[in-house]
């Protein structure tokens, strides 16, 4: 990390932590749903972007993690900042279980079976065998965690929603960090190396089954997480709103903010949260028709999104005397 | 015993429209070695447009006709325009493009005819003699089917553009030296899928009626019947489509509860790709690295 990458990031959090003091609380929450699909998006990328696997299901993750947050919390009582962990554990196991049979599935077929994933994952969500638990299709309602009661005593008065803005905040900074150092070192380089060519990356010593397995699993790791805070802002979980296109909004994100980024995770959260509330303006359905178009049209022109666009200004301007 | 013959019979019928829309799933998948992840949405359109034509007053099979004729200049136009500029491309990008098709088509259907579910009028007679354990539009379902089938079969059997389309998907380059315009074959090809899958879907609306959403499951249980039959292979998908249609049913019906048809599918899906990828019927491919 250059001086300049350590400016910009510093800047970034100055920015962040001043946000939720001069937006409404409604903004702040909109804002806390930022970080929450920057989470999302990132634990796609490492999977779509770095590694090459195609997943059209990762909404089935988000889920998963956003029931494990609920049933924690609604059923057993569990402290909000416990789910956290809790569905990233959760979700870890079950994306690299799923991540096992996917090793015998390439390109296209992974997208077909993720996809499948996708479509079914509502019913599976409204099984009554498992009502008691999931709350069929009703779903859970959960409590808006207070900010805790030590931050007044040291001068600091949060509401609710600007206190669960600066958690999702802190585990946002965290989840980037981490995969920052994850995705520069020997194991980014590895994945990269499967995408580009697996035999040849099999040939320089590369486990390919394990890291594309494991890929799977921190990449749904990410998912789960940004679920369980998904669900914490929200407060509410119903089979319904993890529908296909749940998981093609993170498909949006990933290819507008550019593939294979850290922080085109972040442009694209932006991306997929504030446009449907202009486009939304316009007609129901004016959301999804301008994804579509923006699909295509980053596909045809931009093939590494915002983050490509941005990377090649900076070193244009920088070769230019 | 009477229930379970109910069960496979209307199972059957579901089974003719998996079959249709699997079958276009395949025309597409052997002349570009893709799978078309918008081609439920297409058909979805094309029948609202037909629920446009009958609601105007077009008597039932014109309306028929002309949707057919529409559906495969739209596909045809699809190829050409959206289509072919990736042709070639990462496999990621080709994925993206079929998905963004696929929310386009739904969004504007949602924009054009709005989100209220209509009924589609079904042509066949209301009351038949196999009453008793077939609806008369189940029976229709696949007479149409079969129908579809059989013209599909001798146009690429018998007609010296099937042979074209066919020597096209098989060997593009070879195929342009004899001066076959292999773009075109598949712009047909486009063209020919997205024909019958507005076959499927007017066969389909009037069991599951006219929604922006109504062909998510369809389309899942056609890539199931798809890959069961092998996803290169025009009878197994036939084949597989009744298959799928009939398991979806019983199990729906006797074994895990309606709630659960879809996960039918996905477990079809996995479980073929897992162990058997060429299905029943498909070839095996074998790669040179």
């Amino acid at each position: 990390m250059t001086r300049r990458h350590l400016i910009v990031v510093a800047l970034l959090v100055g920015v962040a932590c001043a946000l939720p003091f001069v937006v409404s609380n409604y903004r702040t929450f909109q804002f806390t749903l930022v970080l929450v699909y920057a989470i999302a998006l990132l634990g796609l990328n490492i999977l779509t972007g770095y590694n090459g696997q195609i997943s059209l299901g990762h909404g089935a993750f988000y889920a998963l993690g956003a029931y494990c947050a609920a049933i924690l919390m609604d059923k057993l009582g569990a402290p909000y900042w416990m789910t956290v962990p809790a569905a990233g554990a959760v979700c870890l196991v079950a994306g690299f279980l799923f991540g096992l049979p996917a090793l015998r599935l390439e390109g296209l077929y992974l997208a077909l079976a993720t996809f499948a994933l996708g479509v079914a994952m509502p019913q599976l969500l409204k099984y009554h065998h498992l009502e008691k638990w999931t709350g069929g299709v009703q779903g859970i309602v959960i409590a808006k965690p207070e900010a805790p009661a030590f931050l007044p005593s040291i001068g600091l008065k949060l509401n609710p929603d600007q206190w669960l803005y600066f958690f999702t905040l802190v585990v946002t900074f965290g989840m980037f960090f981490l995969a920052w150092n994850l995705l520069r070192g020997r194991v980014g380089r590895a994945l990269v190396a499967i995408r580009d060519h697996h035999i040849a990356a099999e040939a320089m010593g590369v486990h390919n089954a394990l890291y594309k397995s494991l890929a799977f699993g921190v990449s749904a790791l990410y998912t789960g997480v940004a679920g369980a805070l998904g669900a914490i802002a929200v407060q509410f979980v119903a089979p319904d709103s993890f529908n296909i296109f749940l998981s093609i909004i993170f498909l949006v994100g990933i290819v507008v903010g550019g593939l294979a980024s850290i922080p085109g995770a972040l442009y694209g959260a932006l991306f997929i949260q504030f446009v449907p509330n202009i486009a939304d303006e316009i007609s129901k359905a004016a959301p999804w028709a301008i994804f579509g178009i923006f699909m295509i049209g980053f596909v045809y022109l931009m093939p590494t999104g915002v983050a490509g666009a941005i990377r090649l200004l900076l070193a244009k301007r920088r070769s230019a005397p | 015993m009477e229930a379970l013959a109910h069960q496979i019979l209307a199972g059957l019928a579901t089974g003719g429209i998996y079959a249709s829309l699997a079958l276009a799933l395949v025309m597409i998948y052997q002349a570009t070695h893709l799978v078309n992840f918008a081609q439920g949405e297409m058909a979805m359109f094309t029948t609202y447009l037909a629920w446009s034509l009958v609601n105007a007053g077009v008597p039932y099979w014109a309306a028929f006709v002309a949707t057919v004729g529409l559906a495969f200049v739209l596909g045809a136009a699809i190829e050409r325009i959206v289509i072919r500029p990736v042709e070639g491309a990462p496999v990621l990008a080709v994925v993206v493009v079929f998905i963004a098709l696929l929310v386009i088509l739904n969004s504007v259907t949602g924009w054009v005819y709005t989100y209220t579910i209509k009924s589609f009028p079904s042509p066949f007679p209301k009351e038949m003699a196999l009453g008793r354990f077939m609806s008369p539009h189940e029976v229709g379902a696949i007479a149409v089917t079969f129908l579809v089938l059989a013209a599909l079969y001798a146009f690429f059997r018998f007609t010296p553009l099937g042979l074209a389309m066919r020597a096209a998907a098989q060997n593009p380059e070879s195929s342009r030296l004899v001066g076959i315009r292999v773009g075109w074959m598949l712009a047909l090809g486009w063209g020919l899928a997205a024909a019958v899958g507005a076959v499927a879907g007017m066969m389909v609306a009037p069991i599951v009626y006219l929604d922006p959403n109504m062909m998510g499951g369809v389309l899942l249980y056609a890539f199931a019947a798809a890959l069961v039959g092998g996803i290169d292979s025009p009878g197994g998908a036939v084949l597989g489509g009744f298959l799928v249609g009939v398991l979806e049913n019983v199990l729906g019906a006797f074994v895990i509860g309606n709630e659960l048809k879809l996960s039918v599918a996905l477990v079809l899906i996995v479980g073929v790709l897992l162990v058997k990828p060429s299905g029943f019927f498909g070839s095996v491919h074998v790669t040179r690295v």
